[in-house]
């Protein structure tokens, strides 16, 4: 099920690792974990225009991990908001694409982030704005379980609570791994889904990497009334290139010139074998 | 009317209610504080636009932020300790970075907090706010500018940092013929050719006494009011320090990096003359009546007074 999502994050799998690759700095970790809910939320849930990126009534993102930015970049560029090679210049002083998203200069950007917890309360004045608007759009944004240490992305739950924001979801990218180690050894968060019931939220726990129940939730989110959503997204860090997975050294780190071609092999031969069966 | 007294946030409050109709997509938000930045009535009044986040001015300033992505116009209200202070990464990054149309409102700037002491008394804010690119910083010196800086600062699109006080003071600018707010025009309150005193805020009638003091002793300031702190008016200043050859700043805040930061800056590069800063030294503040706070530490027309003596001698060394 959902094969061309599949096909969608493994490109967009692609252009991540180019992006790293070129910049020689970034965080694939990361954003290789959070991208297959990226590309479902980008080619299945929201709706957006990107021959008219900033069009009233599209739905919004928010990439409150922002440091993930290589992740919304590829699917960006896949969706057709700027071309796919302007993310070879990630990070480079030649491009437009930063280190973190910048609204100002990178077409279908919703909000600039980078800072950890301010994304998820800025998604919470998008989704205030929505009602205040009388607008359908609807409000999407992805944290970091690592983020969940910062104090302000619990200042932006209770007051998504208090105004029952069913017009906003939040997903977790729960892959247990921050800079420094384990989530659990560097400030444990546990139980995410126990905290945010607490807190008023509907909470659904997935498997993060699996499209149709990725898919469900955020129907499900859709279906929820009365107050806000989050999707916890078990997921592995680094999935994909088998490698990187469930490694925090590859939190911040480019690969270097062999293991670039490794990963790409990798990426190439798993697409080659989804188009083969499934069409290009 | 002459003489009257209002605090700065008490005109804000009132004038709230007044922009209300012309800007319908005019959002509030405050912090727990209502009561004290003056919002509780706008509140009363249109409750489906006033937003109280609770005791969290970080997210509350970030919740603007995306209010104002999807059009609307908040204003985020505070002590200008957490508004620009504890919140002051919010500020920069969600904010100033993607040059938003936000007004953060800091009420109880400066010394004038009075009892409640060091902790809320914040001489920083403006040095704080005045360092972000593209960040209009805006300290109105009584309750009729202030009434027409909130004007101004709707009908301008971006940034904004706007500080009051606390104390009720006296109503000056009313008095002025010919007086016109324009977010970053200085308004010459007093001519003179022997010095220039720079004010902002709540010290613009107390510099505008100690120009009286001076005249008795035969020294002529002139008198200009910087409601707006950035951008700053240089031409203005230029023409000042050109003319009068002396400048003192005064302010109710930090001598470092304020007012008299931004002055010196300019003249320091553009057309030396001898600047001094007037306003709060490297100290905190402590508890106390508004008035004794203040004049503890200095800002009063007599103190105001003696900095310029001593000013005027300096440039007639």
């Amino acid at each position: 099920m959902h094969h061309e999502l599949q096909i969608a994050a493994t490109k967009a799998r692609i252009l991540i690792l180019e992006g790293v690759h070129a910049a020689k700095a970034g965080h694939p970790g990361g954003s290789l974990s959070c991208v297959d809910a990226l590309t479902t939320l980008y080619f299945h849930e929201m709706k957006v225009y990107p021959l008219n990126p900033d069009y009233p009534d599209r739905d919004r993102f928010v990439l409150s991990k922002g440091h993930c930015a290589p992740a919304l970049y590829a699917v960006l560029a896949l969706k057709g908001f700027f071309p796919k090679e302007d993310i070879k210049l990630l990070r480079s002083i030649k491009g437009h694409v930063s280190g973190h998203p910048d609204m100002v200069h990178i077409k279908g950007v919703d909000m600039s982030t980078g800072s950890l917890g301010q994304g998820i309360s800025t998604a919470v004045g998008m989704a205030l704005a929505a009602r205040q608007l009388k607008k359908d759009y609807r409000t999407y944004t992805i944290l970091g379980d690592g983020e969940m240490d910062e104090g302000q992305v619990w200042e932006a739950i209770m007051a998504a609570a208090k105004w029952k924001l069913d017009n906003l979801c939040a997903m977790v990218d729960v892959n247990g791994l921050q800079i420094d180690g384990s989530t659990d050894d560097v400030m444990p968060t546990h139980p995410l889904d126990k905290k945010f019931e607490a807190f008023n939220w509907h909470v659904i726990t997935i498997d993060g990497n699996d499209y149709d129940e990725i898919v469900a939730a955020l129907e499900e989110a859709r279906n929820t009334k009365g107050k806000p959503t989050v999707i916890l997204l078990k997921t592995q860090k680094g999935r994909g290139v088998s490698f990187m997975e469930k490694a925090a050294e590859w939190h911040g780190k480019a690969p270097n010139d062999k293991q670039y071609e490794l990963a790409i092999a990798e990426l190439k031969a798993h697409l080659a074998g989804l188009e083969a069966v499934y069409g290009g | 009317m002459a003489g009257e007294k209002i605090a700065t946030r008490v005109a804000y409050g009132q004038e709230l209610l007044e922009v209300a109709e012309q800007y319908p997509n005019m959002v509030v938000l405050d912090a727990d504080l209502s009561s004290a930045t003056m919002t509780s009535a706008f509140a009363k009044k249109y409750p489906d636009r006033f937003y109280d986040c609770g005791i969290a001015e970080q997210n509350m300033t970030c919740i603007a932020a995306g209010m104002s992505t999807c059009g609307l116009i908040p204003l985020t209200n505070s002590f200008a300790m957490f508004a620009a202070g504890r919140a002051f990464e919010q500020v920069r990054n969600s904010i100033a970075y993607p040059h938003l149309n936000v007004k953060v409102v800091g009420s109880h700037g400066g010394l004038s907090v009075g009892e409640d002491g060091a902790t809320h008394q914040c001489n920083e804010d403006i040095a704080l706010m005045r360092s972000l690119p593209g960040m209009t910083v805006v300290v109105p010196c009584d309750g009729y500018e202030m009434r027409q800086a909130l004007r101004a600062i709707l009908a301008y699109e971006g940034p904004v940092y706007l500080r009051m006080c606390r104390l009720a003071t006296e109503v000056v600018t009313d008095q002025i013929e010919g007086y016109h707010f324009e977010l970053g025009k200085g308004v010459t309150l007093r001519d003179g050719d022997d010095l220039s005193i720079v004010a902002s805020g709540i010290t613009v009638p107390m510099a505008l006494k100690a120009a009286e003091i001076l005249e008795e002793e035969g020294v002529f300031a002139r008198v200009i009011d910087i409601h707006t702190i950035k951008p700053l008016d240089e031409e203005l200043i230029l023409q000042a320090a050109k003319e009068t050859g002396a400048i003192v700043t005064v302010e109710e805040a930090s001598v470092i990096g304020g007012l008299g930061g931004a002055v010196s800056e300019l003249l320091g590069s553009r057309y030396p003359v001898p600047v001094l800063r007037h306003g709060v030294n490297d100290e905190f503040g402590r508890s106390g009546k508004a008035n004794e706070v203040l004049e503890y530490y200095g800002i009063s027309p007599e103190k105001i007074a003696e900095t310029t003596r001593r000013a005027f001698e300096m440039k007639m060394a």
